[in-house]
């Protein structure tokens, strides 16, 4: 990005530096360790220069924002126009219970809602289920039909929110649910604002609640993608998330390839099921993981979007720019938070938006000092949107977009991770796409090995976490913990024979198995399943009529 | 005798957090033990069966999602019911500090919690396993 | 464990498990139960399912069993995994592909470790199965890892082996195939659902075309375990080389072949045992520093060993 001349000067100023200052400082004073390594792995130098980011085209790889490739953000005037979604993920018990918890975080400046359903709703078990006892409520809101829909929304105007919806496996169940709720309140599907996780391939390799095989998973999505792009046509249909992988003990490498490659996978999936690739791409959005190596992380989402923009463009034609942009949220990182002193929690969070904040997020969560002990208390939710305020209202980071843009370090390192998540992702492409790799377990061993990695490094003293294995205290058990009343159970038990009984079960049983007749064919499953939600059919119920036709996933484990 | 100690990791109910429980059984079969893991979303009545066709010496459940209270007591119960209550029975996972009583009086012996290092663990299973080694 | 030797003749789990304990153990106990009831055995069927890792053989293991048990058949099964020459540990992964059935009454699955015997079973695969064999099962799976011709003992315990194939391995067959085509008596290509598995299949019976000398000519099965298909014709075909092997008189053979290797085992490990029992951990460390030191050589030195342990 200098001229020749220049360059060479730089160049040779620095080795004298290296002779005259370093070298001879190093003499006396050694440095604290032998290798400086970023948390993926990558060897950090002892200074950075023009020199090391001679080769990097600004015009070509950095650009400008709302440009491609989108390196330093998908909109213009990225905060300087308005700041992120400021979204909390929230939501346990009962319907009644998170309805309640919603409306006061949207008192308290919170701009969008994120729902976290319970691990029966996840895979698809109504809470009367056998396998669903003692998980009621616990981690998440319970969801057995569109009647607790009804109650989750009650007095939230669906076309004034926008509404994010942790599902994944039986996604187009709860966007049925969604659309019936606001057909009650008399929005029509075209208002709706929102996203559903429905990423089924890291469900495989890292968060767990998958119920469908890999075929018919990719189906629902495809069919998913198809009928919102008609009928539903604001809302984010899948969030191609690499937090999850992330947190199952991935590196920010391996997070950003690993992403992008199950990308890759949805995309081909739609574009052989016929869709152009303009008509849905632009509804993709992504989810990643916000750590605490600051510079790395900036580098990673900066990588990310210009990965992304290049594999729209260069590999599957894409025309539309909105298809080339990456638009995602983050959340920060559960896994470095410690159940030890646990306020210490507090500044990790806020380094860790910062660096969400530095690369140009579209919506955050940061998580709550209590995350190793339990879900968050109000009080401790309350200080992590606060954390969100603090760094958009006070910290200057916002005032102009992607303002380590140009470092030596960050430029040289967004070029590095890239570099390294392109081997990966033509790894994967030559294992035959992602899904192959993941039946082949090759995913899952990577991530394992970067997981048992970082445990030994804790476990060795070579990664310190401050109150963990250094400056430790004695500490008294923490009081005041967040418990889920276990009655919800009983509640819910109760609510669906409620609706059972009041529902008309001839129509239930006609709209189960005209789904069944859908499911075995190939029409697109979710007018079908709109019809089943709206006669009151239940999750379970619907979820059990798919299971009968697709089968379930059975997991590749690699130990 | 020296005969490597076998350790049946299990996940019981629907959670899906493994990476502890994978993290665990790796330390021990670096440890030198035999270790049979199950995968996840595990019924009681599967863990208590896998135990017992396995004849372990250990099983180690591991619970983050909060359902500990419900589950673990009834491994245990199934294992006693079959006899098989010389089985060390321990757990881990986001477990608060309260709930603890409860489930060492429900036949869990020990309960290890985030940050624990594993080489607590092996050292733990070591010092405690019922049947001669 | 009171009355094992009752529990265990009724097929109780519990006792099975105890006493195939003793049996990788090396416990006397387990040879003590076997002295006394090894008249009963001699009734069940064993099978072996072998094959390169990740073939899908513990899916197809769990199919197998799971349309056995539905005709009433009493199924047991022993999973060998490797054991770590460097820590003594092992993950027992099998298990996991037969979580379902593992409950059923007829129905029972230990998973063991090579715990450094080679050839691919385990120490104690010979009397784990005398002992499920007096427990009462039909028929016994014995399902190893085997790619080369190192992991072949797998031969020597089955009646028939079943070595299982799947797409995609492509160059590997040629690679493999020399280790492999003694082994199989029925060959599977698994996961047929997927691309290239015919082309697997032609591969596989052109080989075995070539071998002209057999008197059984290996049957070639297609089977996706996965979705069930193509488990029904396999167990034909094993009944078929079952029927095979007793109208040739090649099963009684097989079986007093496989007297001579249980022998020759207990023989074997009796030996070791004996000879490990005596020697004292310190006094090993030692004498192997002397033999470091080159004090003495290693022979000298296991010679030693051998005339203590005797006297
Ligand atoms: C990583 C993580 C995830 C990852 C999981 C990846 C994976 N494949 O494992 C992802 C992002 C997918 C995830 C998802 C969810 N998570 Co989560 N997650 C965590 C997190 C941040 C860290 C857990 C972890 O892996 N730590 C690293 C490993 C190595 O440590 P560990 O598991 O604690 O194990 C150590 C010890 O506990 C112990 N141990 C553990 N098990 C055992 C067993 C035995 C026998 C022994 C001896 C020892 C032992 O030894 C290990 C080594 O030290 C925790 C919070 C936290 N910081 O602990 C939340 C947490 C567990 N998650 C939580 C929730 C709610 C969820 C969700 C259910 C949210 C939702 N509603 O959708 C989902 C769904 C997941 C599912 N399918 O079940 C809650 C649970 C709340 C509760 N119990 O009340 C927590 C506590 C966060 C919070 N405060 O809200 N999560
Ligand atoms: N597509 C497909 N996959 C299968 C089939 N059978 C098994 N698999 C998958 O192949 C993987 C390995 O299956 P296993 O049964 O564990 O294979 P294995 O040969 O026992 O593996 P090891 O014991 O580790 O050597 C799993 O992900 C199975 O789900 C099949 O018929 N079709
Ligand atoms: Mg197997």
């Amino acid at each position: 990005m200098v001229d020749k001349e220049e360059l060479e000067k730089i160049k040779r100023k620095k080795e004298e530096w290296e002779v005259n200052q370093r070298q001879k400082l190093l003499t006396k004073f050694p440095e604290r360790k032998k290798d400086f390594k970023t948390s993926s792995g990558i060897e950090i130098k002892e200074i950075y220069t023009p020199y090391d980011i001679s080769d990097i085209d600004y015009l070509e790889k950095i650009g400008f924002p709302g440009e491609y490739p989108y390196t330093r953000g998908v909109q213009p005037t990225m905060y300087r126009g308005k700041f992120w979604t400021m979204r909390q993920y929230a939501g346990f018990g009962t319907a009644e219970e998170s309805n309640k918890r919603f409306k006061y975080l949207l008192s308290q400046g919170q701009t969008g809602l994120s729902v976290a359903f319970d691990l029966p709703t996840q895979i698809g078990y109504d809470s009367d289920h056998p396998m669903a006892e003692g998980e009621v409520g616990k981690v998440g809101v319970a969801i057995d039909s569109l009647y607790d829909m009804e109650i989750l929304f009650d007095g939230i105007p669906l076309d004034k929110v926008s509404t994010s919806m942790t599902i994944n496996a039986p996604a187009a169940i709860l966007l049925a649910m969604y659309i019936a709720v606001a057909e009650k309140q008399g929005v029509t599907p075209d208002k709706l604002n929102g996203t559903i996780q429905n990423d089924i391939l890291k469900e495989y390799v890292a968060r767990g609640t998958y119920i469908f095989p890999t075929g018919p998973s990719m189906r629902l999505i495809t069919n998913i993608f198809e009928y919102c792009s008609k009928y539903v046509p604001k809302w984010n249909t899948i969030s191609i998330s690499g937090y999850h992988i992330r947190e199952a003990g991935a590196t920010a490498v391996q997070e950003v390839a690993f992403t992008l490659a199950n990308g890759i996978a949805y995309v081909e999936a739609a574009i052989k099921a016929g869709l152009d690739v303009d008509e849905f791409a632009p509804r993709l959005s992504f989810f990643f993981n916000a750590h605490n190596d600051l510079f790395e992380e900036v580098a990673k989402f900066r990588a990310a979007r210009r990965m992304w923009a290049k594999i729209m463009k260069e590999r599957f034609n894409a025309k539309d720019p909105r298809s080339m942009m990456m638009r995602f949220h983050t959340q920060t990182a559960g896994s470095t938070l410690t159940a030890q002193q646990p306020d210490n929690n507090i500044v990790r969070v806020t380094i860790q938006a910062l660096a969400a904040v530095l690369g140009g997020t579209q919506s955050l969560h940061t998580n709550s000092r209590d995350e190793a002990l339990a879900l968050p208390t109000e009080d401790s939710a309350r200080i992590a949107l606060r954390t969100q305020q603090i760094i958009a209202y006070e910290s200057g980071a916002c005032e102009t977009p992607d303002p380590l843009a140009g470092s030596y370090y960050v430029e040289k390192l967004t070029d590095e991770i890239e570099k390294r998540a392109f081997e990966y992702i033509k790894k994967i492409d030559e294992l035959g796409g992602a899904a192959r790799a993941i039946d082949l377990g090759y995913i899952q061993k990577e991530i394992q090995e970067s997981a048992y990695r970082y445990q030994k490094e804790i476990e060795s003293g070579e990664r310190v976490i401050v109150g963990l294995n250094k400056f430790q205290i004695e500490e008294e058990p923490p009081k005041g913990l967040l418990k889920v009343d276990p009655a919800v159970e009983e509640l819910q038990k109760q609510k669906i024979a409620k609706v059972k009984e009041m529902r008309n079960n001839a129509s239930v049983k006609k709209t189960l198995e005209a789904l069944k007749k859908a499911a075995e064919g190939d029409d697109n499953l979710m007018p079908w399943i709109l019809d089943a939600v709206r006669e009151y059919a239940t999750l379970g119920e619907i979820t059990d009529v798919l299971r009968s036709v697709f089968g379930e996933y059975q997991q590749q484990i690699i130990l | 005798m020296d005969r490597p100690i076998r350790v049946l990791v299990a996940k019981p109910g629907l959670d899906g957090h493994d990476r502890g429980a994978k993290v665990i059984a790796r330390a021990l079969r670096d440890a030198g033990m035999e270790v049979i893991y199950t995968g996840l979303r595990q019924t009681p009545e599967q863990i208590a069966e896998a135990a017992i066709q396995e004849d372990v010496d250990v099983v180690a459940l591991s619970i983050l999602s909060g359902a500990h209270n419900t589950l673990f007591p009834k491994i245990t119960k199934l294992l006693k019911e079959r006899g098989a209550d010389d089985i060390l029975v321990i757990g881990g996972g986001i477990i608060p500090e309260e709930d603890m009583p409860f489930l060492k009086e429900n036949g869990i012996a020990e309960i290890f919690t985030p940050g624990t290092p594993t080489s607590a663990v092996i050292e733990y299973i070591k010092q405690h396993v019922n049947r001669a080694v | 464990m009171e009355n094992l030797e009752e529990l265990l003749i009724k097929g109780d789990k519990r006792a099975i498990a105890r006493t195939i304990t003793y049996a990788e153990n090396y416990e006397d106990k387990a040879k003590e139960i076997i002295k006394k009831l090894y008249e009963r055995s001699g009734n069940a069927y064993i099978v072996g399912i072998t094959g390169p890792p990740g073939v899908g053989k513990s899916t197809l293991t769990d199919k197998l069993i799971k349309n056995l048990v539905d005709v009433g058949k009493k199924i047991g099964v022993i999973a060998v995994d490797p054991t770590s020459p460097f820590t003594g540990g092992s993950i027992l992964g099998d298990r996991i592909r037969m979580q379902d059935l593992s409950q059923h009454p007829n129905v029972y699955i230990r998973s063991m470790g090579t715990r450094g015997h080679l050839g691919g079973l385990s120490k104690g695969t010979y009397m784990a199965a005398r002992i499920l064999d007096i427990a009462g099962m039909d028929y016994i799976f014995i399902e190893t890892v085997g790619v080369g011709q190192s992991e072949i003992d797998i031969v020597k315990i089955a009646d028939t082996v079943v070595m299982v194939l799947a797409p995609g391995l492509g160059d590997d067959v040629q690679a493999i195939k020399a280790g492999i085509m003694e082994i199989g008596d029925i060959f599977v290509v698994n996961k047929c659902d997927k691309e290239g598995a015919d082309k697997t299949v032609v591969e596989l019976n052109m080989m075995l075309d070539l071998d002209e000398k057999k008197d059984w000519r290996p049957p070639v099965v297609k089977v996706a375990a996965q979705e069930n298909k193509g488990i029904d014709e396999l167990i034909d075909k094993i009944d078929g080389h079952k029927s095979y092997l007793i109208e040739s008189g090649t099963f009684q053979e097989r079986r007093i072949e496989r007297l001579k290797m249980e022998i020759i085992e207990s023989i074997k490990n009796r030996l070791m045992k004996d000879i490990f029992d005596k020697i004292q951990e310190k006094e090993f460390s030692s004498m192997l520093q002397q033999v470091i030191d080159k004090k003495i050589d290693p022979y000298t030195f296991a010679d030693e060993l051998y005339k203590d342990a005797f006297n």
